[in-house]
């Protein structure tokens, strides 16, 4: 009977379940493990000279 | 224009990657080792990132490749047994879906990795079928059937193909799309 709407909804079932199992990690934000390697990449990229500068 | 260091910007994508790593790692503990190995690689790499070109994409294939490479790796060093792996994936506590969002892990991480790739990028995080396809290097023509496919291989699964829908009922359904994310 109505056979396309039926394959829409489980289309639409799936995506707000897998919304929903990532959401979390989402939400969570960036965890402090992160925060603390992008600052000491960030750090020992700045220190670095460029490659092209050769001395 | 945006900043003008798109390392500032890696920033804002980190828990984008730290999902994508969980759906191609099914661990939570892996996903997160994954996500550090794929930004100091982006890190050491950013002067072959084009400036204005999709920061999000570059990090995700980065990401990516990073999980094939450890892959290939990991299967040379040690057979890792599946059941193992198999609902890895933290499991929501929600009243309402709880039974249906476990089913759902479960079946999720049944799936081929290309089938929980084009899900992931597609259903889960949104991407248009072009970002996604550059990602993961295919043609945007192969990452809408990857994913229709992977939906089909779900719904089947999950026995939500066109018979299984009209099984569950109207509360059922109703628990896992309205499920608030936020109690």
């Amino acid at each position: 009977m109505r056979g396309k709407q039926k394959a829409t909804g489980v289309d639409d079932l799936i995506d707000e379940n897998l919304k929903r199992a990532f959401q979390d990690t989402l939400e969570e934000g960036v965890p402090d493990r992160f925060m603390a390697l992008m600052e000491k990449l960030k750090a020992a990229q700045d220190q670095k000279p460029p490659k092209e500068n050769s001395k | 224009m945006k900043s003008a260091d798109p390392r500032e910007e890696v920033m804002e994508h980190v828990p984008a990657l730290r999902a994508f790593a969980r759906s191609l790692t099914r661990d939570p503990v892996s996903a997160d080792d994954l996500v550090q190995d794929a930004l100091v690689k982006a890190f050491s790499n950013f002067d072959k990132f084009q400036q204005g070109t999709n920061l999000r994409a570059w990090l995700f294939t980065i990401l990516r490749n990073c999980f094939y490479s450890n892959r290939r790796k990991a299967v040379r060093e040690a057979e890792d047994p599946e059941g193992t792996l198999v609902g890895a994936l933290a499991v929501k506590p929600d009243h309402d879906g709880r039974l249906q969002m476990a089913e759902f892990h479960a079946a999720f991480a049944k799936l081929s990795v290309e089938h929980r790739e084009a899900l992931t990028l597609i259903g889960a995080l949104g991407m248009a079928y072009e970002e996604a396809a550059e990602t993961c290097g295919v043609a945007v023509g192969t990452m809408k059937s990857r994913t229709n496919r992977a939906r089909k291989e779900l719904a089947a699964l999950m026995h939500l193909d066109e018979e299984g829908l009209g099984s569950i009922t109207d509360q059922q359904t109703a628990a896992i799309v309205n499920a608030a994310p936020a109690a």
